[in-house]
């Protein structure tokens, strides 16, 4: 089994990389997911696996990760502070680098007030940023959280962040980039982008700091079904922003999916070609993983690098 | 001070349904202030119950009788011909109080009336608000003297995370998000540099997962 | 059987209600003889306690009579005194009294009629409720012990 991640190969090649993203099931069949991963399979250079997301109780991002890997894909496990303290934490790692995952993306995760457990006690023993830094020591250092020397075959992560470029303070989210990259984050997924002004002007600051030389930064984009769905995010997302004209062009459309889609793809060319230090984005078809192939084609981004 | 609120009156009549003689205890520390268990309160549970019960022909003789601390063991002794003949004691401390009864008190049933909820301050009469976690090692000189262990919902050192929007923390619309104050006042005081320092791991053993703690001043002790 | 005659305590504002009850008196308004007047400085000094524990001695209602809202002489006791009658309301409902024995009135000074309006309303509310079960000498109840034992 290869060492190396092939979303940081296909990274470091300069190439304009895709990710997209795969939920596992709330239930323990393996099936959906497999079917999931084959079809997007020659489109995507790594999937994201969620963790619980939204705090609702799924099958374990890790073995999720291991059907979407035997399915052909390179997952990128997700990993929240939410359910786990530092000793589940890597205990969890050691084993996922074990059955081959080779990414993380390390994030705080939603509070479980929004899940299926909201009675839940939640753990956050360590913050997101202190786990990509931990994660980081763990493969440069190799050394535990605590300190202790990792005697042998220490996992060797390649390791990834979040970024919301349209949460608040807005000022500070460049700072906390930074501070993320400092910590040891090699890539960046961002939320969903539907404003793409502040994202502009967030990619400006990124570059005026030379952060995007120092961290291969990814645009999250979200394809939406209808007006219905985009003016949920808008109200009901907390560090979300759904600008109003998008909204009214969903309701205004005739196929709303189509334009949706369409959306989507415009979208991924504006960024590709018109926002500098971007280098890939992140699809998030949420619960609508079908639709992957067709927008990473109509993106012009098919077919994807091969990489050994 | 601690803060803490009463529980429902029907189930604490329910705790003590089978006693006849009972004694309710207030507290004249945080819980006066905080208006959960001071001497007016502790005159209309007792009050309160002993109406249930009548109305259930079931009477029930309630005495009442406020310390001046429950948390202190002096305080309690002084009680003992209070609590001789009756069959359970109605606490109206926090928990620290109710726990401090049943250990003096060896043959009598102790009941919590009230729910300890935190330890914060008042806002405006009548509301409350946490403002520490008791995390045992105090950090808020680097947070600019703003709690993010117990004002933030995901306790989060190195804030905010992605869900702070309008000032707001993610979990409602109503909570202010800790670390947007943080920043506002590291700003203010030019101080913006310091969030730049990554916040290493908390040792979590100098909070309540160390087990129950102990603090001591040896200077202060007096030998026997 | 004589009919029931509720025994309601009123405690009133002496800058409106209580005022209200002299107006009524000398323009010989006929109001419920049922009603106990107690002179408070302001509907605001009423406590949850205080109601209680007329409730532990027997009276059947009581009544809260304060100001018209902006009018109070001491700007807001009455707010308070109609958050404390709702919170007592709520204990009522709980231990099965009812909640319904307690009310708040707004009777300025102005309105002897309104005064003894509000007197004869809660006389017939309470007549309808029966006697308090914390009233040992009311008619009903002893009724009913005796029905009981009979
Ligand atoms: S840092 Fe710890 S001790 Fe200080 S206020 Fe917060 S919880 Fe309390
Ligand atoms: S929104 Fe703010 S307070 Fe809420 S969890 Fe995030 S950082 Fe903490």
């Amino acid at each position: 089994m290869s060492n190396l991640s092939k979303l940081q190969q296909v990274l470091d090649s300069g190439q304009f990389t895709v990710t997209a993203e795969i939920g596992p099931p709330k239930h323990s069949s393996a099936e959906g997911i497999r079917h999931h991963a084959e079809m997007m399979q020659d489109y995507v250079d790594a999937t994201n696996i969620t963790d619980n997301q939204t705090a609702i109780v799924r099958m374990s991002s890790i073995a999720a990760g291991v059907h979407v890997l035997n399915s052909g894909i390179e997952p990128i496990i997700q990993m929240t502070c939410r359910d786990r303290n530092r000793i589940a934490m890597q205990s969890d790692l050691l084993g996922a680098y074990s059955l081959g995952m080779r990414n993380v993306l390390c994030l705080s995760g939603d509070h479980q007030k929004f899940g299926n457990h909201p009675t839940a006690k939640n753990v956050y023993d360590v913050d997101s940023m202190q786990l990509i830094e931990n994660l980081r020591r763990m493969r440069d250092e190799k050394v535990f959280f605590c300190g202790e020397a990792i005697k042998e075959a220490e996992p060797q992560f390649f390791i990834g962040a979040v970024a919301n470029p349209f949460a608040d303070p807005f000022e500070f989210r460049v700072d906390r980039l930074e501070k993320k990259v400092n910590a040891g984050a090699q890539f960046i997924q961002t939320q969903c982008i539907f404003d793409m002004e502040r994202f502009e002007r967030f990619m400006e600051m990124v570059r005026e700091r030379g952060l995007d030389q120092r961290v291969h930064i990814l645009a999250g984009v979200t394809p939406m079904k209808s007006w219905r769905a985009a003016s949920y995010m808008q109200n009901n997302v907390s560090g979300m922003i759904v600008p109003d004209e998008l909204v009214e062009r969903l309701k205004n459309a005739e196929d709303p999916k189509r334009e949706g889609l369409d959306i989507c793809i415009e979208q991924i060319k504006y960024i590709k070609e018109k926002i500098k230090g971007v280098h890939g984005v992140h699809i998030m078809a949420i619960a609508w993983e079908e639709v992957v192939p067709e927008i990473v084609e109509k993106s012009g981004l098919y077919p994807r690098p091969k990489v050994d | 001070m601690i803060v803490a609120q009463q529980k429902p009156v029907s189930e604490i009549a329910q705790m003590i349904s089978d006693c006849k003689k009972v004694l309710f205890l207030g507290c004249a520390g945080c819980v006066t202030v905080c208006l959960a268990g001071g001497e007016k309160e502790t005159d209309v549970l007792a009050s309160a119950i002993r109406i249930k019960r009548t109305l259930e022909s079931n009477p029930l003789e309630a005495t009442t009788f406020t310390c001046t601390r429950q948390c202190d063991p002096e305080y309690i002794v002084g009680i003992d011909n209070l609590v001789k003949d009756v069959d359970a004691i109605v606490s109206l401390a926090c928990g620290v109080g109710v726990q401090y009864l049943a250990e003096r008190f060896k043959d009598k049933w102790v009941v919590p009336a009230l729910d300890t909820k935190f330890i914060g301050g008042s806002v405006v009469h009548g509301l409350w608000e946490e403002k520490c976690g008791l995390c045992g090692e105090c950090i808020l000189h680097r947070t600019g003297g703003i709690c993010p262990i117990i004002r933030c919902s995901k306790s989060i050192l190195n804030g905010p995370c992605g869900g702070s929007q309008h000032g707001k923390c993610e979990v409602d619309k109503d909570v202010d998000c800790a670390w947007q104050l943080i920043y506002d006042r590291m700003r203010a005081l030019g101080k913006l540099d310091k969030l730049m320092e990554i916040q290493p791991i908390k040792d979590w053993s100098k909070s309540r997962d160390g087990g129950p703690r102990k603090a001591i001043r040896e200077d202060v002790m007096i030998d026997e | 059987m004589p009919e029931f005659e509720p025994k309601i305590v009123a405690f009133c504002c002496r800058y409106c209600a209580y005022t209200a009850a002299d107006l009524a008196g000398s323009m010989r308004l006929q109001y419920s003889p049922n009603i106990r007047v107690v002179e408070m400085p302001c509907s605001g000094t009423i406590e949850h306690g205080l109601i209680l524990s007329t409730f532990e001695k027997g009276v059947d209602g009581v009544y809260i009579a304060g100001c018209n809202l902006g009018d109070c002489h001491f700007l807001k006791g009455n707010v308070r005194a109609i958050k404390r009658v709702a919170a007592v309301k709520k204990i009522l409902d709980e231990i099965g009294l009812g909640g319904e024995r307690l009310e708040f009135f707004h009777v300025p000074a102005s309105e002897g009629t309104k005064f003894a309006q509000v007197a004869n309303e809660m006389t017939e509310r309470i007549r309808q409720l029966g006697p308090s079960p914390l009233n040992k000498n009311a008619a009903g109840n002893a009724q009913k012990e005796g029905g009981q034992t009979a």
